[in-house]
């Protein structure tokens, strides 16, 4: 059978339709709003993609991540606030100082089973929180660090929320491309074969305990990206947001969105994101004088119900569902 | 610095222990439902939450101290029933990600609640006894310690005699060595199920109330207990009971210690540089990490 070139390959076309969407999103989207909202959720799918590939994958839960993101976050200001560095060079050296971090914690890790990388990255998720709150003179502590630099290329300034915006997002789509390339290479199909079993592809001569160290590094490498995209948009950093319950969040979202696939990543960090914005507009016209109180608790109980009764994600469950449909 | 004799030693190794001993009862709570349901549950500060602030409430209306204990506990085992019926025992085949992710989400709602309920301001309950405080050797020991020491082995006692002495627990630990086998024996998972999670709400509830006169309680109280007490339970390796005891005593003292001799702000990173520590030294000892077995106690 001949098939055109998007039936080869769908993911091409997807990219396309995104970049296109997304694209000519900033010319109907007039809101700051949204448009700021737009450029979290951006950096959310940067964090949720690293967290799919090594959850989906290498089939291990991180409940510490922000601990990578804070890494990036604060690397990028520390070193562009205290010593003058170049954001770009600061970007890079905290995409090193992360990977480092992230091979040291994969090395014990991977000899071990079962929940042991969810409790190592906890561990390591409180630590580096505590971390970032106590050292004083290079964080600022509590109250934070002010006065990050904005991001150039040359004489250009990235000073609007749009230009952010197609930053964020351009960035978002090139990771896209290149996790769908390595789910779907060689690698891709060793991964696959450790998530279905591991002691079967390690007697394929697969060495599963160095793709899944491979796959933590990648991982810890796109949350320190998000983490200095994140600083240079506040310009400001403060502990707040790189705490256990941020790390919670990105799990939520990338079970939301579905593990095990690309596509799922900035579906779920969209859908918490846009849920909990929704959540905050919608409660107070159903209960008066609602508070943050009935949020939290509409958020957690969808979040259960998500979970229970689609169990794969979004993705998965409304693919699931769209044939069942299509059957009958 | 103030002369750090023998008394000032003992005052924090036996406030530790006391501490510790909330974090064993927690702990144990984490170990019973993981041993015999394979759920790591996020939610089980909750229990000692919700233990401590209905305690506060029911003293609130008038009840005498030892009522509202009792009131509070049993209220506390069966929420903790009434979460599991419609919380796990739904998604009972889904994978361990997806179950730790609903108990995430249990753990979100029930804090929701509190706020709602009870606000942000941090509640007192008054000591089980009032008096004099126990002098030893220079170490000034306040009575609702021992209350909290004693309540918690007894409870210990309790759980060791209904694990090890009744056909019940008989039942629980044949669910907790192989589910499947347990299964065909006649023993029904969803039901020792459900009976896990209300044993593992009583240990969280008793903790969380004992502590209660000792620190101010809050809404906000479950995160980082439930955080401790799953530090410890994986010190336990996540099955062993006498571990999980050994090592909540443990990081009980070495935190009061740290708190006392170095920095306050030191306390709350020494659980996670020992669960750090216990990782890489199971690492070191090679691969051969034991799946859920037996709950021993």
């Amino acid at each position: 059978m001949i098939r055109t070139w998007w039936q080869r390959s769908p993911n091409a076309i997807s990219v396309l339709l995104c970049a296109l969407f997304l694209g000519s999103l900033p010319l109907w989207v007039r809101s700051p709003y949204l448009v700021s909202t737009a450029i979290f959720i951006g950096i959310a799918s940067i964090l949720t993609l690293g967290l799919c590939l090594l959850m989906g994958y290498a089939g291990q839960i991180s409940l510490g991540h922000a601990a990578f993101y804070g890494l990036g976050a604060y690397t990028s200001a520390v070193l562009t606030v205290k010593y003058g560095v170049s954001p770009w060079l600061a970007m890079a050296i905290g995409v090193v100082i992360t990977a480092g971090a992230a091979y040291l914690i994969g090395i014990p890790i991977f000899r071990l089973r079962e929940h042991y990388l969810a409790m190592a990255t906890l561990g390591l998720g409180v630590i580096a929180h505590l971390v970032f709150l106590e050292l004083r003179d290079l964080t600022g502590g509590a109250s934070g660090l002010p006065g990050v630099p904005r991001l150039a290329v040359g004489g250009f300034v990235f000073d609007s929320d749009v230009e952010y915006f197609y930053l964020v997002w351009g960035t978002v789509l090139l990771l896209i491309i290149l996790s769908l390339n390595i789910v779907n290479s060689r690698v891709g199909r060793a991964l696959r074969a450790i998530h279905a079993s591991e002691a079967a592809a390690d007697s394929i001569g697969v060495d599963s305990g160095r793709y899944k160290s491979q796959v933590l590094v990648l991982s810890a490498v796109y949350a320190s990206l998000a983490g200095s995209l994140y600083v240079h948009y506040m310009r400001f950093v403060s502990p707040q947001p790189f705490d256990f319950e941020a790390s919670v969040r990105l799990v939520v979202m990338a079970a939301v969105g579905g593990l095990a696939s690309v596509w799922g990543a900035p579906l779920g960090a969209a859908a918490v994101t846009l849920l909990t914005v929704l959540l905050r507009e919608v409660m107070p016209r159903l209960i008066p004088n609602a508070s943050g109180e009935h949020t939290a608790i509409a958020y957690g109980l969808l979040l259960v119900v998500i979970m229970i009764f689609m169990p794969e994600g979004l993705t998965r469950g409304l693919l699931v569902r769209r044939r069942r449909y299509a059957r009958r | 610095m103030a002369a750090f004799d023998l008394g000032n030693y003992l005052q924090l190794i036996l406030a530790g222990i006391s501490t510790g001993s909330i974090y064993v009862l927690i702990a144990l709570g984490v170990v019973t439902i993981y041993t015999v349901t394979g759920v790591v549950n996020l939610a089980q500060g909750e229990f000692a939450m919700l233990g401590a602030m209905l305690a506060v409430t029911y003293y609130g209306w008038e009840m005498p101290l030892l009522l509202a204990f009792v009131a509070a506990v049993l209220s506390v085992a069966i929420i903790g029933a009434g979460i599991e019926r419609l919380t796990v025992d739904p998604a009972r085949d889904a994978s361990p990600v997806t179950l730790i992710i609903i108990t995430v989400g249990v753990s979100i709602t029930v804090r929701g609640i509190a706020l709602l309920a009870w606000g942000t301001i941090p509640y007192s309950l008054p000591a089980f006894t009032s008096g004099p405080p126990l002098r030893l050797w220079g170490a000034v020991i306040s009575q609702q310690r021992l209350w909290t020491l004693a309540t918690a082995a007894a409870i210990l006692l309790l759980l060791y005699f209904l694990l090890e002495h009744t056909l019940l627990g008989k039942a629980v630990r044949a669910c907790a060595l192989n589910r499947r086998a347990a299964s065909l024996m006649g023993i029904s998972p969803s039901q020792m199920s459900l009976l896990a999670y209300v044993l593992s709400a009583t240990l969280g509830a008793v903790g969380g109330i004992v502590i209660a006169p000792l620190t101010l309680v809050s809404y906000d109280m479950g995160l980082i207990l439930g955080l401790k007490g799953f530090v410890v339970a994986v010190m336990g390796g996540l099955v062993s009971a006498p571990m999980t005891v050994a090592g909540g005593l443990l990081l009980g003292v070495a935190e009061s210690l740290a708190a006392g001799l170095i920095s306050s702000s030191l306390k709350d990173a020494i659980a996670f540089i020992a669960l750090l520590v216990v990782i890489f030294a199971r690492a070191r000892q090679g691969p051969r990490i034991r799946l859920p077995g037996r709950l021993r106690s």
